[in-house]
């Protein structure tokens, strides 16, 4: 398969998390969604590295995994101090700064 | 031979491409449409998967074990734990509150869709580069060789990050007790001035079932609504099941209607705890 259609894929799965994180009032599928975005990028990427023929594109999926990852942590934990404050995970309810 | 050989191989990489393609997709598709959070959560697990796959086929073994691991086995984890503290039974409503939300999400979909693809239409993607000695059997040698040379400067700033976000997590997880914690001599007296001396009563108990989600049946016959945790009771399909449950149990005793046939709620009004605060009809 060529690079191109990798890419396509790719383009087709980070829309989809795009829609995700606009449509969902869920704070988790958000998350999940933003995930998917990533994933997609870094598939992007690897197609992009075996065009080139050169592993750069694979060390920044890399990069991107592990940034992921911490995003992953400090978001979780941001949502369950989120969650005990107000017991919900709904993003409508955290609107506490717009009145 | 060798042309065989390659085309078939091609052949192969197009098949599981297609395949996975299709079937991630569709995850994705079903993860932004399904209401339940662990459903979605399983669904980008399969999204996942099988970007691991296709990493492999595009010469990637190493990012396709990392996805696995970092990914699938450590941040969808993570999401599982937080949705069993946040409550599995927690349901999103699909329902816009913002007016014309849909709409608008659907031509933002759109917008972008037709950008990214024009962007990557108009860029010149060509074929893939032919295998080197850096796919493969080379993959992993060749980017430790990256990381710790071309990329070594961003790999030791990684490490920061990782401490800062470990660091960030448990200030942010972490919660400050402001009152002093109860004594046992406190808690005694509380379990004795409160509603309930005794223990909750368990589930399925005298009933036909000692299912979890199967109420317990009082002396008089009618089910109590506390012995089953709201935890299982607020799931929609077991809901249905435990009001089953109910009626049969209504249906075959003298007791007429059961007096709470939703035990949703522990704390509510208290009837079925003790049996004794209304007369069986």
């Amino acid at each position: 398969m060529s690079p191109g259609h990798y890419v396509a894929l790719a383009v087709i799965l980070f829309v989809i998390g795009a829609v995700g994180v606009l449509i969902r009032r869920n704070a988790l599928v958000i998350f999940m969604c933003i995930e998917l975005m990533l994933n997609a990028v870094n598939l992007a990427f690897v197609a992009f590295a075996r065009m080139h023929g050169q592993l750069d594109g694979q060390v920044v999926a890399f990069f991107v995994m592990v940034v992921a990852a911490a995003e992953v942590v400090v978001g979780l934990a941001i949502l369950m101090a989120i969650f005990r404050a107000r017991r919900s995970a709904s993003v409508d309810d955290a609107s506490l700064l717009k009145y | 031979m060798v042309l065989a050989a390659s085309s078939a191989e091609s052949t192969t990489t197009a098949v599981v491409f297609w395949v996975l393609a299709i079937v991630s997709v569709g995850a994705a598709l079903g993860m932004i449409l399904s209401p339940r959070a662990v459903h979605c959560a399983v669904l980008l697990a399969v999204v996942m998967l099988s970007l691991a796959i296709l990493y492999l086929t595009a010469g990637a073994p190493f990012l396709a074990a990392v996805q696995i691991i970092v990914y699938t086995g450590a941040v969808l984890m993570l999401f599982l734990f937080v949705l069993m503290i946040v409550g599995v039974s927690a349901v999103d409503s699909l329902r816009e509150t913002i007016r014309g939300q849909r709409l608008w999400a659907g031509l933002a979909a759109i917008a972008l869709l037709a950008l990214l693809t024009l962007t990557v239409g108009h860029a010149a993607i060509g074929p893939a580069a032919p295998a080197g000695l850096r796919y493969g059997a080379g993959n992993v040698k060749g980017i430790a060789v990256l990381i710790f040379t071309r990329y070594f400067f961003p790999f030791e700033v990684t490490s920061a990050l990782l401490i800062t976000a470990a660091l960030g997590a448990m200030v942010l997880a972490h919660r400050e007790r402001l009152s002093p914690k109860p004594t046992q001599r406190e808690l005694s007296r509380l379990r004795i001035a409160g509603e309930h001396p005794t223990p909750l009563p368990g589930p399925g108990t005298y009933a036909r079932h000692n299912a979890v989600d199967f109420p317990a049946l009082l002396p008089d016959g009618t089910p109590a609504a506390l012995s089953v945790s709201p935890i299982i009771s607020g799931r929609p399909g077991a809901r249905e099941a435990v009001r089953e449950a109910l009626r049969e149990a209504a249906g075959e005793l003298p007791a007429g209607p059961a007096r709470s046939p939703e035990p949703a709620a522990p704390a509510g009004d208290g009837t079925g705890s003790n049996g004794q605060e209304e007369p069986p009809s």
